[in-house]
């Protein structure tokens, strides 16, 4: 008996010992990627580079915070909807067992596919030229799946107790979805938007026959509606991930290298701004909601 | 004194999928008095109390069969349950207030009933806290999270929040089980008052409880009652063998 217990203690501190290393190893690494990245990006720093024009990246990192916008404003009203369709309304049944197949099959769907099939629908089919709109489209498409599950979930997790009491109020199950499920699943489904605006700023695949792989913008023109105007959403614009990857394969420019490496530093920060933007959002609605 | 008959139900069954978990209950509830139902778990009291105010639509495989006369209306029938449940209040097992502040959780029900003006909803509010009791210790916070209450001030801000409804009828189910002794005294002693101007029904597993504010008990045993009297008599003289065993502490 005694031995057992000896052996059971020796286990749980091996357990404990190697599930720290694995834990200790991927922050490493985190870290280790983290800091290559913005070091060499600080170190690329020239003067100029934030700019608007040919050699600064100010339209890229424009184009990448307005087509995360827009694909964030088309997919998680339809994400958020068809979410709570699923934990509300759905019942159990042919039907809803096909549709989550069908959620699950597009998630895991590779981005270039979306993005050949954004050309076809968005592209050729329309018969316009790349823009920025059909960009946000195909990633919305990419994180509609994402935006779904997450949203399911979220009002799943809503403990039933809520649900109860507004209805034992005479509250319909609409007014009890709108005003005390969303509001509590809240904070999940902002973990939900952060991942899907992240596969936004990343994305390349999937922009580089919808959105296009360069801009042209004449900054004297501000109406929304000229095809030149950088606050036009139907006009080609290349993001921040597509243009790093432009500038690393075939650009002529003599310090493409230089460029990339200082983009890919602002996408990561802005990345991380936004995370923990979200965040603090989220986390200051739940402190509101618990009177904490 | 002739008391109405609030709840009438006739060869009540109900069925979770095979599972028969109420049969054939025949009980007359009077208003304005507070009825108990006990009985050991899983005999079927709670789920009798959710049927008075449509909770079990919400479970899918819930059939019921029979009829619950509700003010000469069959509420099984093809009712509006959104005005049955403004009329048949509900206090839960767990205090559930929604987290948001005390003041919102009062007017929520009157707001999805569309009342929006200001002023009719502060006076609710504050109605519905007095007579919760509770209004004298939240006045200065109406605007501060329910979660922040102890566990049985949430109760009774449950309880107004029924009241704000202005209802016919609450509905406890073992409001009191998740509280201690001083706050389930408070609950009890806010019962015996709202008494007089609502019908109460309580499923509690506390007998004592049921002696000392009821004025009628049930008996439940696997999904029939078994024996319904004014509570004195239960107590003290019961007519079934099985009552005076539950009671007398020899099962459940």
């Amino acid at each position: 008996m005694k031995s057992e217990h000896k052996n059971a203690i020796v286990a749980d501190k091996i357990a404990t010992v190697i599930l720290y290393c694995i834990a200790g190893f991927f922050l490493l690494l985190l870290a280790g990627f983290t800091a290559y990245i913005i070091v060499k990006g600080i170190m690329a720093y020239q003067p100029g580079i934030f700019s608007f024009e040919r050699t600064g990246i100010g339209v890229e990192l424009f184009n990448t915070v307005y087509l995360v916008l827009i694909s964030l404003i088309i997919s998680v009203p339809i994400g958020v909807g068809a979410g709570i369709y699923m934990a509300e309304y759905a019942k159990a049944g042919k039907v809803t067992n096909y549709l989550r197949i069908c959620i699950e099959t597009l998630s895991s769907l590779p981005s270039i596919v979306i993005g050949l099939f954004g050309y076809l629908v968005f592209i050729y089919m329309t018969g316009s030229k790349y823009n920025l709109f059909a960009g946000a489209l195909a990633v919305s498409i990419l994180s509609l799946p994402l935006l779904t599950t997450v949203t399911e979930d979220a009002i799943r997790a809503v403990p039933s107790i809520y649900k109860e009491g507004s209805l034992a109020v005479g509250a319909t199950h609409w007014q009890t979805i709108v005003q005390i499920c969303l509001p509590v699943a809240t904070p999940r489904i902002i973990t939900g938007v952060i991942l899907a605006a992240g596969r936004g700023f990343g994305e390349a695949a999937a922009l580089l026959y919808t959105a296009g792989m360069s801009s042209n913008v004449n900054l004297n023109i501000w109406n929304p509606f000229d095809p030149m105007s950088l606050l036009c959403p139907f006009r080609p614009g290349d993001t921040l991930a597509l243009h790093i990857w432009a500038l690393k394969t075939e650009s002529m420019t003599p310090n493409a290298d230089q460029i990339a490496n200082f983009s890919a530093a602002v996408l990561l920060v802005l990345i991380f701004a936004f995370s923990l933007g979200s965040r603090l959002l989220g986390a200051r609605l739940d402190r509101k909601m618990s009177g904490k | 004194m002739n008391k109405k008959i609030k709840f009438n139900t006739k060869n009540l069954d109900l069925y979770y999928g095979d599972f028969q978990a109420l049969k054939s209950i025949n009980l007359e509830i009077y208003e304005k008095e507070v009825t108990a139902f006990i009985g050991p778990s899983g005999c079927g009291k709670s789920t009798f109390l959710r049927c008075l105010n449509r909770m079990n639509d919400l479970i899918d495989s819930v059939k019921i069969e029979g009829e619950i006369i509700f003010e000469g209306q069959d509420i099984n029938g093809d009712i509006d349950v959104i005005n049955l449940r403004t009329r048949v209040g509900m206090v839960f097992q767990k205090p559930n207030p929604f987290p948001m502040s005390i003041y919102e959780n009062i007017a929520y029900g009157p707001k999805c009933q569309g009342v929006k003006d200001k002023t009719q909803l502060d006076t609710l509010v504050k109605e519905s806290l007095v007579k919760a009791a509770l209004w004298e210790e939240v006045k200065d916070r109406l605007n501060k999270s329910a979660l922040g209450l102890s566990g049985g001030q949430q109760q009774r801000l449950c309880i107004a929040r029924a009241i704000a409804m202005q209802p016919e009828v609450i509905l406890m189910d073992e409001p009191t089980s998740a509280l201690d002794p001083i706050a389930t005294a408070k609950i009890e002693d806010l019962m015996s008052k709202l008494k007089k101007d609502y019908t109460i029904i309580i499923v509690t597993h506390s007998m004592q409880q049921a002696g000392r504010i009821s004025d009628k008990t049930a008996f439940f045993l696997m999904g029939e009652v078994v024996e319904f009297n004014e509570t004195p008599v239960i107590f003290t003289n019961p007519a079934d063998k099985r009552t005076e065993d539950y009671i007398t502490g020899r099962f459940g």
